[in-house]
């Protein structure tokens, strides 16, 4: 029997999509009934709370969730938010009902006897109700209370070799995508740079130092699937710089409109676009026009290629990456607020990805020296680069300046100078002037 | 309920203390076929909708199979996704970027049982545990935030209108019929966490009423210079106020700079500007990230506001349904949303997908403003030239 009445939330219980409110429901049964006979830490009706404060939620379309609080575990800043219940009367088992996040596995893969262990901690000393996944992407667990989280804190680091993720003025969980686990795109192992990093910066993921947020994101070709070039203040996207590599026999099966050769893997199966035309879903779609077809070959002028990706997403068995791979870093991607939204800007267009990734961390670590020294509280990477201009961007990291860094050179000559870029420096001697020009 | 400990000592707090370990280790939850092929994949291919097989050079093959799931999980929902991976995938599982749940086995028989298996599995109310697809030229699961369920900012809900949204998409998630994959995201608030600002079709809680000041409290809550800095447009400034005969440090908002961001009420939690009446929801369009054929894209807001209609958002529903049926119809293969708007011209994209056009969605928000007028002879007639 549900604790409260949800006649809004009930009509979310219809159609085809799994539906939250149904498995809140089940959640709210199961420690109703606590077959297991387990000792709850926190309220039994938690989750019936949780449903009816989102009830209310609907009914007055507002949030009953309060503003923060400082919670945390001992010695770290992050991996810990503090929320309580607007209507604690109301909803006593949400009265306090912090988030945690827990460092995902790179990739987000699993075993399921893990996943077990963490439903049985979770469910044991918190609501039992997690995210799979946070927008960063940690397993974000989420309702418990204060006395709670310094007991979880050791039994995930204890018993389950597992650490909080971050949140506050922090580097935020970096996060990747599947990369070369299972993915012929990939350029780089994004799994491993993304751990190496991770265990890297434990101490800035874990004790705020910087002026605002700081998240890495790795996506392993120039597709994005894990959109570092939106959201991350460093993306590190994949790419290669020499020739796509070209299976002429594979090319013919495309062609040919072979099945085993389905264009872009498939991906358009469930409507008759007619047949596979590579003259016009690859020669004339290439962005650089620089590809051609001729006698039943492929050619590529690989000088011209910018690496769009789109003859090797609709190929996939033809064309390859080629063999000198690496990574671009682009920095300074935002979601909105103050200035609005920003996209990662290419500041380094190619590294190799070899460990320990000396290279990258040098480029990490003269950013956040700068940003450090010179960002205002709350500001992002990319609101200082902008306060600040690109070229001081390139000044901390040494990396000098290429016109891979512009769309198109500026349209106005309102050029700043350096005093010593000019002869004789910025004075002029007012005496010697007037010598030449009569007053 | 009696308090258990762990075997922390709070008494004192860095004995046996272990930090700073990070995450476990991605290799050890690698699937065998994956461990072993692992950056050695040749091609992949998707068999149906949400059923993929990668091949790799040695041979060996995997099978997912991708199922749509809800971003909040309980546990008993996760135990029974163990079960699953338990009985089919050697216990194996993983997520996607998009919250999609992926199921992999070495062989197409037990991918076929798989798919069989989810497709039986049922909520008692009647919605699908386990839906199979978001593949390809389709629509995958809807990436969100918290709304109303766990956060102190929101516009909106989450869970709540996405789930209305993607029961009306839901043919979208199961077939692969469009020009190109859509990629559809939500936020609760201007925050924006996901990369809802690049995705083909977005929508995004948003208030529309400055914040309540709360003078009593002001003061004993907030850094006053903190929040007059945390406002994009500059339309706080600190001013002394009478509450009941005393004067006390406050702040004044000058309502016609104010845009809502709840900048200020993150700093300041006396500044609240939750409303039921004002709040509701902008949609944006035409963004991507892939830098496939052209650069990624922001989206663009096409549609200012539409209210928190509860439970099921219709108004949302429709204006996102008739994008995606419109595009559908009108798109060359592989071309995403907004290369298929910027190619007929966004005046066509207002008349072809039947949205009014209101001053509104002039962008007067400084510099970027600008290069987004107009500047040229060329344009369009449509129905909007009277």
């Amino acid at each position: 029997m549900a604790k409260h009445k949800t006649p809004l939330l009930d009509q979310l219980e219809s159609g085809p999509w799994p539906s939250f409110v149904s498995d809140l429901k089940q959640e709210a049964e199961s420690r109703a009934k606590n077959e297991k006979k387990v000792e709850f830490q926190i309220p039994t009706d938690t989750v019936d709370d949780l449903l009816g404060v989102l009830e209310l939620s609907f009914k007055d379309k507002e949030t009953h969730w309060k503003h923060g609080g400082i919670v945390g575990v001992f010695g770290y800043g992050g991996g810990v938010i503090g929320r309580y219940c607007d209507q604690p009367e109301m909803f006593p088992g949400v009265a306090h009902f912090h988030t945690m996040r827990i460092s995902q596995p790179s990739g987000h893969f699993y075993k399921s006897d893990y996943l077990r262990d963490l439903c049985n901690l979770w469910e044991f000393r918190g609501s039992g109700i997690t995210n799979m996944h946070g927008s960063t992407g940690d397993v974000i667990f989420l309702g418990t209370t204060t006395p709670q989280l310094e007991e979880i804190f050791f039994e995930l680091t204890h018993n389950l070799n597992q650490d909080l993720g971050g949140s506050g003025s922090n580097l935020r969980t970096p996060s990747d995508c599947v990369g070369e686990a299972r993915c012929e795109f990939a350029c780089y192992d994004t799994q491993s740079l993304c751990t190496a990093l991770t265990n890297e910066y434990q101490d800035e993921l874990h004790r705020p130092a910087f002026p605002y947020k700081f998240k890495f994101k790795f996506d392993g070709c120039p597709n994005c699937c894990v959109a570092s070039i939106a959201r991350a203040d460093l993306s590190f996207i994949g790419t290669w710089r020499d020739d796509i590599r070209i299976d002429q026999a594979a090319v013919k099966g495309y062609v040919d409109n072979d099945p085993d050769f389905p264009p872009n893997g498939g991906a358009h199966s469930g409507r008759n676009w007619g047949k596979f035309d590579i003259q016009k879903e690859v020669i004339a779609l290439c962005p650089t026009e620089c590809m051609k077809f001729e006698g039943g070959k492929l050619t590529i002028d690989n000088s011209e290629c910018n690496r769009c990706m789109h003859c090797i997403n609709v190929m996939p068995r033809a064309l390859k990456p080629g063999k000198e791979k690496g990574l671009s870093i682009l920095a300074g991607a935002k979601a909105p607020i103050l200035d609005g939204a920003q996209m990662g800007s290419l500041v380094a267009p190619f590294l190799p990805v070899v460990e320990p990734y000396d290279e990258i961390k040098e480029v990490i670590e003269a950013i956040w020296d700068w940003w450090m020294e010179e960002g205002k509280n709350r500001e992002r990477l990319g609101e200082l680069m902008k306060r600040q201009g690109f070229q001081k961007l390139l000044e901390a990291t040494g990396i000098p300046a290429m016109p891979q860094h512009v769309i198109a050179p500026r349209t106005n000559p309102y050029i700043f100078w350096k005093e010593e870029e000019v002869p004789g420096g910025f004075s002029m001697d007012p005496v010697k002037y007037r010598e030449r020009h009569k007053r | 309920m009696a308090f258990i400990s762990s075997g922390y000592d709070p008494k004192e707090p860095m004995k046996n203390r272990i930090t700073d370990i990070g995450p476990r280790n991605f290799a050890e939850f690698y699937p065998p076929v994956i461990a072993k092929n692992k950056g050695k994949w040749a091609y992949h291919q998707i068999l149906e909708p949400g059923v993929l097989v990668h091949v790799a050079e040695s041979g060996d093959k995997i099978y997912t199979v991708r199922a749509g799931g809800c971003r909040i999980m309980s546990v008993t929902h996760i135990r029974e996704i163990c079960d699953i991976a338990d009985k089919y995938c050697d216990g194996y599982v993983r997520w996607t970027t998009r919250n999609n749940i992926e199921f992999m086995t070495d062989s197409l028989e037990k991918a076929e049982a798989l798919k069989k298996d989810l497709a039986g599995r049922k909520f008692p109310g009647g919605s699908l545990k386990f839906p199979v697809g978001g593949t390809g030229a389709g629509i995958s699961n809807i990436v969100h935030t918290q709304g109303w369920i766990h956060c102190h900012t929101p516009a909106t809900d989450a869970s709540g209108p996405v789930k209305a949204c993607m029961d009306e998409l839901f043919d979208y998630f199961k077939t692969m019929s469009l020009p190109a994959h859509v990629r559809v995201s939500m936020a609760c608030c201007l925050n924006m966490c996901g990369a809802v600002h690049c995705s083909d079709i977005a929508f995004v809680g948003y208030h529309r009423k400055p914040p309540v000041i709360e003078h009593e409290y002001l003061d004993k809550m907030c850094e006053i210079p903190l929040a007059v800095a945390a406002c994009p447009t500059a339309a706080i400034k600190p001013k002394k106020v009478e509450v009941n005969g005393t004067e006390v440090k406050s702040v004044e908002i000058n309502n016609e700079r104010c845009m809502y961001c709840g900048n200020c009420y993150t700093m300041c939690p006396a500044l609240p500007l939750a409303s039921g009446e004002g709040d509701g929801v902008v949609v944006m369009v035409g963004g991507k990230v892939s830098n496939r054929i052209s650069p990624p894209m922001f989206s663009k807001v096409v549609v200012a506001f539409l209210p928190n209609n509860v439970p099921r958002w219709p108004e949302l529903t429709d204006v996102i349904k008739r994008i995606v049926e419109v595009y559908a119809k009108d798109a060359r293969k592989y071309e995403r949303l907004g290369e298929w708007a910027e190619r007929i011209g966004w005046e066509k994209f207002f008349e072809k997908c039947g949205l009014d056009f209101t001053h509104h969605l002039i962008d007067d928000f400084r510099d970027p403003a600008y290069y987004t007028w107009r500047q040229t002879s060329q344009f369009k007639f449509t129905n909007a030239i009277k």
